[in-house]
């Protein structure tokens, strides 16, 4: 365990690389998926296409993805570009179907209610359906970041500097402590992600702070909105 | 693009294909990987999760630790286990069970709590025993499900068993190493094209597998009713319905 009491501004270095690469991804992927996710459940026709799209997706395996990526794109295999945007379709495949469940879960009479009250569809949008389904995105996110972190030392076998290397050259140099440097990291950064969008999502959704007051009422018929 | 053809040119050149090293080799290693794996990951994974379906206990237990698992790095877990036993077959098939085990519990046990309550006491009405129960009722009526969580962890561990040969376990990863130890693009390429179809084979197979073992009686009765499922219908495709479950366990 000397090696790492060593290599303290090291550890600190990637985990910084490794939020750098991380961080903009989950952000990207939520933005991203927000509006393929509403056309996906807005059209009957479109919902299949865009499910199974993002399923096919999601079943192409990540490291080879990142080695056949700069093909498509033009940039080379340790380009920070290339990393970005393969994370990125991964996050995006797991949130575009979040993003979906999520608008679909919205009772049908409360935005015909909306409509009805003379909400336009943008706004409608935004002030009904987008809050209503934010438990269900919110879970969705949560999922994006902690695979996103977790997806992000694979591309070390590359050459990308995250937290990874410390996988590649704890094996080659046979240091131990590197190794748990490394998972502790990575599992230290997922939580920190973590807590901060359940956190953010107290701040931007305060009516779900009461639920869970809700739930525990005993005869009350309630809905379990956050599949964690 | 051209590099594209490059990949491919090498995945039929005929002098790629045979021999130790061949591409044949590869995927069968690369198959035995995976089958080991999900037979142990299975075998661990699968009774576990019925006991927690069938007694409703210590699922929390089991979401909050799966939860764990995800953020836990393949990589770094393969590299642990690779310095304490040694390089070889070993470490990956420790680090992908691990791997796999979340998804298959979690099919096994949510495909036991998506039963109809009302179905279980009725088996319970007509005299079945615990044993009967189980067998007959909730395994059956929980195969979709367990056939979803099967689905998603060979996938997982058909793309990650792409690291296995970081240890020395071959596999078509080797393609992806070796090549990038000598600089051959293509070589990296062709093992990314072959584990890409690879992993896109076996999910096609798990969707005709998963659509051919929904037990007939549950057919029958969507038929009967066409529009039984409107309400929360998105998602009857993989993976455990949480929506689902919480109805059944009000």
């Amino acid at each position: 365990m000397n090696w790492i009491g060593n290599n303290l501004p090291l550890i600190g270095e990637r985990t910084l690389d490794h939020i750098a690469i991380t961080a903009p991804v989950i952000l990207l992927s939520f933005l991203i998926s927000v509006p393929i996710g509403w056309v996906a459940n807005r059209f009957t026709a479109s919902r299949g296409i865009v499910l199974s799209a993002s399923g096919v997706f999601y079943a192409i395996p990540s490291l080879p993805l990142f080695v056949a990526l700069p093909v498509i794109l033009g940039t080379g295999l340790r380009s920070p570009v290339n990393v970005t945007i393969g994370l990125t379709l991964y996050g995006i495949a797991l949130m575009v179907r979040s993003t979906a469940d999520g608008l679909a879960s919205v009772d049908p009479d409360v935005t015909q209610s909306a409509t009805a009250m003379g909400f336009s569809d943008s706004s409608r949008f935004w002030r009904v359906e987008l809050p209503l389904a934010g438990p269900v995105l919110l879970a969705g996110l949560r999922v994006v970041s902690v695979s996103t972190v977790s997806l992000a030392t694979v591309v070390a076998v590359l050459g990308v500097p995250t937290l990874g290397l410390f996988f590649t050259d704890g094996v080659e140099r046979n240091i131990l402590g590197e190794i748990w440097a490394g998972i502790v990291m990575t599992i230290v950064i997922a939580l920190v992600f973590d807590v901060i969008i359940v956190q953010l999502g107290r701040l931007l959704m305060p009516w779900t702070r009461s639920s869970s007051a809700a739930v525990s009422r005993p005869g009350r018929r309630t809905r379990v909105v956050a599949p964690v | 693009m051209n590099l594209l053809f490059e990949g491919f040119a090498w995945i039929f050149d005929p002098a790629h294909h045979g021999g130790d090293e061949g591409i044949g080799t590869r995927i069968l290693q690369h198959l035995g990987i995976t089958l080991v794996v999900m037979v142990i990951a299975s075998l661990i994974a699968i009774p576990l999760g019925y006991l927690i379906g069938h007694t409703g206990r210590g699922r929390s237990v089991v979401v909050a630790l799966s939860g764990g698992v995800r953020a836990l790095p393949t990589l770094g877990v393969i590299s642990l286990i690779a310095l304490s036993v040694g390089i070889g077959f070993t470490a990956p098939v420790i680090a992908l069970v691990i791997l796999a085990i979340p998804s298959i519990l979690a099919g096994a046990y949510s495909g036991f709590e998506a039963v109809d309550r009302r179905t279980i006491d009725a088996a319970r009405a007509v005299g079945m025993t615990e044993g009967q129960i189980v067998t007959r009722v909730e395994v059956p009526l929980g195969l979709p499900l367990l056939i979803g969580g099967l689905r998603s962890a060979t996938l997982q561990v058909i793309a990650t068993a792409t690291l296995a040969d970081y240890v020395g376990a071959g596999g078509l990863g080797r393609y992806i190493f070796s090549g990038q130890a000598t600089n051959d693009y293509p070589q990296m390429l062709a093992g990314s094209i072959l584990v890409i179809m690879l992993a896109l084979v076996s999910e096609a197979l798990f969707s005709l597998l998963q659509r051919s073992l929904v037990p007939a009686g549950v057919v029958a009765a969507e038929q009967r009713q066409p529009d039984g499922e409107t309400s929360g219908g998105p998602t009857r495709k993989s993976g455990p319905r949480r929506s689902l479950i919480a109805g059944a366990r009000r």
